[in-house]
């Protein structure tokens, strides 16, 4: 071998399947296709600043102070959850490594039994017991996993993602069990902010056509003609959201389910995860557990990259035994004290990685660091058996 | 099989032999836990009340860790009303949770698991799938299986 293997350390993110992109070394994820997301941040900070900049003056002086101070509180509110959902992990499943779909497929072959050549086999389905309700799991062919229930795949996104409930294009993300929240008061506060944008438009055009005159006031305040246009717009489409996402949480489900209509109609099974009364459901989605994210998108790993053929070279250490990582202290898990410092940009973020470094050091520190585990067939294209069946399973 | 006596004289006398994997249990819902299930692959390795044992303490601290309650709404409305800001200084009581987790898994595999010639991987590594449990082999031996291609039959539903 002629070639010069050079490991180089890498944080995970870096070499994580699927159609992300990260930014801020690891600590923002956010789906590949962002254009209206920023179309949305316009029109947010726009309508805002135009609110600020004509209407408040005039408000503060004549009614109340209070009300441009109430509107940047409630504009604060909204960009702290649009950034929440649009920056942090939906909930996204990592892959199954090769042992683990290695492990899955022998036992899904147990379970089929022999098919008689020619056959095809049986679809890859688990059936599980919840709350006295059958459910069916379905296996994820690019995953390689059978997807845990409530869970779906994101075509956009090319992840699972856990109690999937829509991919978001407005905020740029997929909607999903650690972010629907966020989402959810991202849009109640947005609807409350869209109202009082345009109430506080209405008194201010009314209270200032009694002193000059309604053509005068639009002349002086050209803003509030944009504003009005643009809330009225929205306040259709946010609050009528508001409103369909308020039934889902009242009956525990997601926007999928809904789609899909898994749990309405005779013949089927009944929705196993409500708990049959409004304010349980509401308080379990808006008030149950922060769950961590399981993607440990900062940290290190090693990386094995060929460089110029010079002289002969032993192969890295990486290709070594593959000692399951928790073994393995010392080169992949030494967090850099940067991970320490609190960003500017996702508050939440930072912290599961500050956990899980400290959750890693107790570990024994020896030597030798695992084989970076990339699944071989992580990408459909490379089986296109798999990629056709599963365009037919999603 | 050999006993060995810890960790580092496993990874440095021992092969990896094989796998094996413990499911999630749906039973209940999504919460998290697994199952308690013996797989057959550890009969020969370890008794079943351990491995039960270490199961079930794992499903005790994830149903502490995700259970909602006081604490939970007390948490949630906290943190809505400084817009989950308050987590740049405050741990999530899920995290405190994992740390405990990690804790208990490293100890069972010093005290437990690697006299055994076996190793816990902490189901967070594994996106709260799986318990995936190493087997290891003495080098030195002919070892009883030659990789993961022996395992048949295994773990029936």
């Amino acid at each position: 071998m002629s070639a010069v293997m050079i490991t180089r350390k890498v944080r995970k993110w870096e070499k994580l399947p699927g159609k992300n992109t990260f930014c801020c070394d690891g600590r923002v994820m956010m789906a590949r296709q962002k254009g209206v997301f920023y179309l949305t941040l316009f029109l947010i900070i726009g309508t805002c600043s135009l609110f600020f900049a004509f209407e408040c003056p005039y408000l503060a002086v004549h009614l109340s102070p209070a009300i441009p101070v109430f509107a940047i509180l409630l504009f604060f509110f909204v960009m702290a959850m649009l950034l929440r959902t649009s920056f942090s992990d939906p909930g996204v499943l990592p892959r199954a490594l090769p042992e683990e779909a290695t492990f899955i497929e022998m036992e899904i072959e147990a379970a089929n039994g022999n098919v008689p050549a020619g056959q095809r086999p049986p679809p890859r389905i688990r059936n599980v017991q919840i709350n006295n309700q059958i459910v069916k799991l379905k296996y994820c062919y690019t995953c390689k996993i059978f997807r845990p229930p409530r869970a779906s795949h994101c075509s956009i996104c090319d992840n699972c993602v856990d109690r999937f409930d829509h991919h978001c294009p407005w905020v740029g993300n997929c909607v999903g069990k650690r972010n629907y929240r966020y989402f959810y008061l991202f849009t109640l506060s947005l609807s409350l902010l869209t109202i009082y944008i345009f109430t506080f438009n209405i008194v201010h055009v009314v209270m200032r056509s009694v002193d000059n005159g309604f053509l005068n006031t639009l002349k002086e305040t050209p803003g509030t003609v944009l504003e009005v246009l643009v809330c009225f717009f929205t306040l259709w489409s946010v609050v009528g959201l508001t409103g369909f996402h308020t039934y889902l949480i009242s009956l525990n489900q997601t926007t999928n389910e809904d789609i899909k209509g898994s749990w309405s109609g005779k013949n089927r099974v009944q929705n196993p995860y409500s708990h049959k009364n409004i304010i349980k459901n509401c308080c379990e989605v808006l008030c149950g557990p922060i769950y961590p994210s399981v993607l440990d998108r900062r940290g290190l790993m090693q990386e094995d990259s060929p460089v110029s053929a010079t002289s002969a070279a032993p192969s890295s250490s990486s290709i070594s035994n593959p000692v399951p990582q928790t073994m393995h202290a010392v080169l992949c898990l030494q967090k850099t004290t940067a991970a320490l410092i609190p960003n500017e940009h996702t508050p939440e973020d930072a912290k599961p990685s500050v956990a899980a470094s400290a959750e890693k050091s107790p570990s024994p520190k020896d030597g030798d660091p695992p084989a970076p585990k990339v699944p071989p067939l992580a990408s459909p294209e490379t089986d296109v058996e798999t990629s056709i069946v599963k365009d037919k399973t999603h | 099989p050999r006993s060995f006596h810890n960790l580092q004289e496993l990874r440095h006398s021992a092969s990896l032999a094989n796998k094996v994997f413990i499911q999630r249990d749906y039973s209940e819902g999504t919460t998290c836990k697994f199952q308690t299930k013996f797989p057959s692959e550890l009969e020969s390795r370890i008794e079943r009340t351990l491995f039960e044992d270490t199961v079930k303490t794992l499903n005790s601290y994830y149903a502490e860790a995700e259970k909602i309650g006081g604490q939970s709404y007390l948490e949630g409305c906290l943190a809505c009303a400084t817009a989950y800001l308050i987590f740049l200084c405050m741990e999530t009581r899920y995290e405190k949770v994992l740390k405990k987790i990690a804790k208990y898994i490293q100890e069972q595999n010093e005290k437990i698991y690697a006299p055994r010639g076996l190793l816990i991987t902490d189901p967070i590594e594994r996106g709260m799938r799986v318990i995936e449990i190493s087997i290891y082999e003495d080098r030195g031996s002919s070892g009883s299986s030659s990789g993961s291609s022996s395992v048949s039959g295994s773990t029936a539903r």
